[in-house]
């Protein structure tokens, strides 16, 4: 039964496997659907799609096959938006009409709702004819008539039998082809096991049973090791902003990688926009009250943290150099943004720059800064293979 | 087959409640997805209250294996008595002790078997469990022994999408994802928990509840635990309803960090 459905949703990047698609025609054989184009849909929503992500494209898959099912076009924004007014006043309730659309089958209200997408050019309420709110024809929403097609709007009375254009997951909608999932495989590279470190002991430990077992004539003696466990701490920073707009879903796909691996015994993240001055931002939209100031990380942040930095490493070299940016006030306090790296950098001496771009080939106003800051980091690019390079290096001693 | 149709004290909405009987009628695990505070957990006590059955939870933390749902071989037991020569230590049996999946295929009903924030654990775990979970039956190598379910249970796994979960793994299930309720439905679930509530009260407490949430810089979103507490807190102290909005009393139940407390008391107007 329309096999083609199937191939469409594949078609448009859901993982739709044969495992699911025989589920959904044994529910149909089950009459799971309850035998309404409503139950159809959420039927076929909870077995195909598994992640609210692809809520929306499955429902425009949905609405393009089984468009020529129920209606021919999709329900335009314009219509929609003359249909948004939920608290409008209520038309008159018109008996005859009411028994009038009752009289009318599923497909002669489909065919009418066809008809009227393509006649009706403006808002029309209350009435009972063209598609609008709180009236008695059989289009709409907030409605009287007993029988009809929701269009837009909240369901009031229960009594539509189909809900066009109704797409409710826009929002989660994210087009990530970047599989994070291979992000998080190389990041689980970054382990460093405990065994040294004090823990309590309290894994069995065979080896040792067995050995100090037998030195001891063969009375048991049982022993526990340290249990093993990932030791690493990780600070990312991360350039957001400018010209970092652009590898915005790359660098997207790591942070997601990073904090959802959760395998890190502790993650701090912090913002900066091109360099790190005297401030670093607690969210990327980098609002002063929203700011930490470098001092106060650099001083409560141990050493023993290993830092990824991700930037396109790529600004003005004044931004870099200048006195202009970093902490006037206080002498103190590093006086460039190169100055600010070069004093993270002596603090936390495993430190890693991810950059999503290339180095810049041509002009020395791009790559100088570029240069500049892979003399002080280690630089690998922000793929999978250079991140697997990266967490190798983060492991060194 | 039963139906579940929802319970007193729990507001399902429609889909809820046909992805609960699809799950159930195909004989496949019911995975539920959203928000924290979107009743996941609830939803399982819920439908064995319904259906009259029993519930067995197995609650997933960072350090749980697979394993550990299906048996335990305690070894450094037999070990231990094998020392003095106690009775039975031949009977490796007596040393194996059934996990939550184990007690679930074992118990002499059909049971709910609730496996809560599946995502909390390793990246592998969902796949350890693949086999388990489609035949209904696990192997004991130590004792040789098959356990094979009595009654096929009926599964239902919650997750915070705070980890992917595998492909294979997803195929297996029927998913819903349970959006956060809007205002209308919200009000009825308030409605259940707390039954005799005054109208203005809960519409002023909606209307500051649904504008907090809607505050980008807020981490930590309240839910509907919290909006639960917060209503009880102010009913308890008789607040009038007309401070509500002005003032966000006992803010400390509603938001639990305290940044995100700070950033209500800058932005708040």
């Amino acid at each position: 039964m329309f096999e083609d459905f199937l191939y469409l949703l594949r078609g448009s990047g859901l993982k739709v496997s044969m495992t699911e698609w025989m589920a959904l025609q044994e529910a149909l054989d089950k009459n799971l659907h309850e035998a309404s184009f409503t139950g159809f849909y959420h039927l076929c929503r909870c077995l195909l799609v598994k992640s609210e992500a692809d809520f929306d494209r499955f429902d425009s898959c949905f609405l393009e096959y089984f468009r020529n099912v129920p209606f021919q076009q999709e329900v335009s924004q314009e219509l929609l938006n003359w249909l948004d007014r939920p608290n409008a006043g209520q038309g008159e309730y018109d008996e005859q009409q009411a028994e009038l659309n009752e009289t009318l089958s599923f497909d002669e209200i489909e065919e009418m709702f066809a008809e009227r997408m393509n006649e009706q050019r403006e808002q029309h309420n209350c009435g009972n004819y063209w598609v609008g709110t709180h009236g008695m024809s059989v289009f709409g929403n907030s409605g009287m008539s007993p029988i009809g097609i929701r269009v837009g709007g909240k369901s009031q009375g229960k009594r539509a039998f189909r809900v066009a254009g109704e797409r409710r997951f826009r929002d989660f909608r994210n087009d990530n082809t970047l599989d994070t999932r291979q992000f998080q495989v190389a990041l689980r590279r970054l382990r460093q096991y405990s065994g040294l470190v004090d823990l309590p002991k309290t894994e069995f430990d065979v080896d040792q049973t067995i050995q100090d077992t037998a030195d001891n004539g063969g009375l048991l003696k049982v022993r526990y090791k340290r249990p093993r466990e990932n030791t690493v701490k990780v600070l990312l920073l991360m350039d957001s902003g400018g010209s970092m707009e652009e590898f915005n879903t790359l660098c997207s796909a790591l942070f997601q990688a990073v904090t959802k691996t959760g395998h890190f015994k502790n993650l701090k993240v912090y913002y900066f926009h091109n360099c790190i001055y005297s401030r670093l931002y607690n969210d990327p939209s980098l609002f002063y009250r929203n700011s930490t100031t470098t001092e106060w990380v650099i001083h409560n942040i141990p050493g023993d943290y290993k830092v990824i930095y991700v930037g396109d490493a790529q600004m003005a070299p004044h931004e870099l150099r200048s006195r202009y940016y970093a902490a006037r006030q206080n002498a103190d306090l590093p006086q460039s943004g190169l100055e600010w790296f070069q004093l993270l950098r002596s603090k936390y001496r495993n430190s890693i720059w991810l950059n999503p771009s290339r180095r810049p080939d041509f002009g020395d106003y791009w790559s100088d800064t570029y240069d500049a800051i892979a003399e002080i980091f280690p630089m690998f690019p922000l793929t999978v293979e250079g991140l697997e390079d990266g967490m190798k290096k983060l492991l060194t001693r | 087959m039963k139906e579940f149709k929802g319970s007193r004290s729990y507001v399902a909405s429609e889909e809820l409640l046909r992805a609960v009987n699809i799950a159930m009628v195909l004989e496949k695990p019911l995975l539920i997805k959203g928000e924290p505070g979107t009743g996941k957990t609830v939803l399982a006590e819920a439908i064995a209250e319904a259906l009259g059955k029993k519930l067995i939870i197995w609650n997933i933390k960072s350090t749980t294996k697979a394993q550990d749902g299906l048996y335990v071989y305690d070894v450094v037991q037999r070990l231990y008595d094998s020392q003095f020569g106690g009775e039975g230590v031949d009977n490796i049996e007596k040393y194996v002790h059934l996990g939550k999946l184990g007690d679930a295929f074992l118990d002499d009903e059909q049971v709910i078997l609730l496996i809560d924030e599946i995502d909390k654990a390793d990246l592998e775990f969902p796949n350890d469990l693949l086999w388990e979970l489609d035949r209904m039956e696990f192997h004991i190598p130590e004792t040789g022994r098959t356990v094979t379910a009595k009654h096929r249970p009926i599964v239902i796994i919650t997750s915070n999408a705070e980890k992917e979960l595998p492909d294979a793994f997803l195929r297996r299930c029927v998913f819903h994802y349970i959006d956060f309720p809007d205002r209308d439905l919200m009000a009825e679930i308030v409605r259940v928990h707390i039954p005799d509530l005054d109208e203005h009260l809960l519409d002023q407490v909606l209307t500051a509840f649904y504008k907090i949430r809607s505050l980008p810089q807020i981490k930590k979103k309240p839910s509907t635990s919290e909006i639960i507490d917060w209503l009880q807190a102010l009913m308890h102290a008789g607040i009038n309803p007309d401070r509500v909005m002005k003032e966000i009393p006992y803010l400390g139940v509603l938001l639990k960090k305290n940044e995100d407390i700070d950033v209500l008391r800058r932005n708040w107007r």
